[in-house]
């Protein structure tokens, strides 16, 4: 078998094991559905519930790609001042590492306090996104080839120049990094902001479903819109890495297959 | 072209470009160069062979603007002329094909100029693959292309920092004799940093040899054999005795003896 039938193939013996054997333990134990429903019924009640969890998923995913982008743009913007103006830099960073540093959990609740819902979530997905795009971009710019800065300076390169036709296109791989991260991280910023708004907030994202569905002992629920989450969260990786792989394929050696 | 000197200098108008008393010392102490003096003629090929270590790359930056002297300086006695830079390395953007790679001069300075690009891509050899991308070319070809980058704005000098150091042999021979052609043809000066005696004695008028730490001219020695210089000149009794005098030079340079 070939190494990629194996990559696709393995995975999906795993799943179907994993499931039926979820699915036996079940039936086998006769565990009742409010302890640990049966994959069958998470199915049913993801096809029963599905307008209710659709729009959910459509709140939750457009506010993750808001934050993302926000995130995105912020990050590489930050990324930029910091490269080109020292000063920006020693005074920022350090808060940019403290943002990173306090747990997205115990910021949400106050946020919550001073902000809309819909916004406080916008918020936790960009500051949970933000730094790792922010961090790989702030890399990439600083690795750029000396002798290519020389060459630029020697044909006497504007400062705009260097940048726009050096440093960014070199900082693209570190950069798409910090994207790929930065796409998971939103989707667990939002989830979080929405978690801890809890009953309590007037949403409509899927984490709050979850919530909801957990104080209602839902479970079959609960666990419908996780695999909705979860399948979200791949779906954004894999976005992000066929993007990734898009940019550099021609000429990144972590987008080229080694040839043998 | 010759360019009128300015008037009330006496200096020989021929002179491109020449170190006077240059010296170069590094932030950790390292003293790179000491009292530096060189001339360098207009349409010359000379060669600086030196141990690695010696400064030979660091007079070239200094010569390129790219590295201040600390003490002395580099005089243009017919006023500053365009440079052609040439690397240990290829030093090409991986992002760009080659076509753009070698366009880049150009860009930067505003002058988009197709013809000087696929004029300096054939030149080199490379005229079919101005599509490809860096990583797709061979280490002999990847030069090429750093050569024609450096071609392209028609500079009047070329410094050649140990450009041919990582190929191998065959590839090597090949862009020797390739770049003596391109010197013949188009009459420019060139520098050339090497630490290859064979190499320096195939390709130059005149070789500077070095001394390390701190680097200094320890003598010059003029190979007077005719260009055009091709295989023959590379295996006959003249370029063995020249190469020895060179070699011989060049390790008394390293010991620390007299010319």
């Amino acid at each position: 078998m070939s190494a990629r039938a194996l990559r696709l193939g393995l995975p999906i013996v795993v799943l179907a094991l994993v499931v039926l054997c979820w699915d036996l333990l079940v039936r086998a134990f006769a565990i009742p559905p409010y302890v640990l429903p049966g994959p069958g019924l998470v199915l049913a009640t993801l096809i029963a519930d599905a307008g209710l969890l659709w729009r959910s998923l459509l709140v939750t995913l457009t506010l993750t790609f808001e934050g993302f982008l926000l995130a995105a743009v912020g990050g590489i913007l930050l990324a930029i001042a910091f490269n080109q103006w020292r000063l920006v830099d020693y005074s920022l960073y350090p808060y940019a590492v403290i943002l990173q540093v306090t747990p997205i959990v115990a910021i949400a609740p106050l946020l919550l306090i001073y902000l809309p819902q819909p916004l406080a979530v916008l918020v936790c997905a960009w500051i949970v996104a933000f730094f790792p795009v922010l961090a790989n971009t702030t890399l990439g710019l600083n690795s750029v080839d000396h002798n290519l800065l020389a060459l630029f300076e020697l044909y006497k390169a504007s400062r705009w120049q260097v940048l726009w036709n050096l440093k960014l296109p070199s900082a693209l791989p570190q950069m798409l990094t910090g994207l790929r991260i930065a796409g998971g991280l939103s989707l667990i910023g939002a989830v979080v902001a929405e978690i801890a708004a809890g009953s309590a907030g007037a949403g409509s994202g899927l984490a709050y479903r979850i919530a909801e569905s957990g104080y209602r002992l839902n479970i079959p629920r609960m666990f419908a819109a996780l695999l909705l989450l979860s399948l979200a969260g791949v779906a954004i990786f894999f976005t992000l890495s066929a993007i990734s792989y898009l940019a550099l394929r021609r000429w990144h050696e972590s987008a080229i297959d080694r040839e043998r | 072209m010759s360019i009128p000197p300015p008037t009330g200098v006496s200096r020989d108008i021929s002179t491109i470009v020449a170190l006077r008393g240059v010296e170069k010392g590094f932030a950790n102490g390292v003293r790179a160069l000491d009292h530096l003096d060189l001339d360098v003629k207009a349409g010359e090929f000379v060669s600086v062979l030196g141990p690695s270590g010696c400064g030979k790359s660091t007079a070239l930056r200094i010569i390129a603007g790219l590295s201040p002297p600390t003490v002395g300086a580099v005089e243009w006695p017919t006023g500053p002329v365009p440079i052609g830079f040439v690397f240990q390395e290829p030093t090409l953007m991986p992002w760009a094909d080659v076509s753009a790679n070698v366009r880049l001069p150009l860009k930067l300075a505003g002058d988009d100029d197709s013809t000087a690009v696929a004029q300096a891509l054939d030149r080199v050899g490379l005229k079919n693959f101005a599509q490809s991308y860096p990583r797709e070319l061979s280490g002999g070809m990847k030069m090429r292309t750093s050569i024609a980058r450096a071609l392209v704005t028609e500079p009047q000098l070329i410094l050649m920092d140990e450009p041919f150091a990582a190929l191998d042999e065959i590839t090597r021979f090949k862009l020797n004799n390739d770049l003596l052609t391109l010197w013949q043809d188009l009459g420019r000066t060139v520098i050339f940093v090497t630490h290859s005696v064979f190499e320096s004695v195939y390709l130059s008028q005149r070789i500077v040899v070095m001394t390390p730490r701190p680097g200094r001219v320890f003598t010059q020695i003029t190979i007077d054999a005719p260009y055009p210089r091709d295989e023959h000149f590379r295996t006959s009794p003249e370029y063995g005795a020249f190469c020895r005098r060179v070699a011989e030079a060049l390790g008394n340079a390293m010991a620390g003896g007299v010319a």
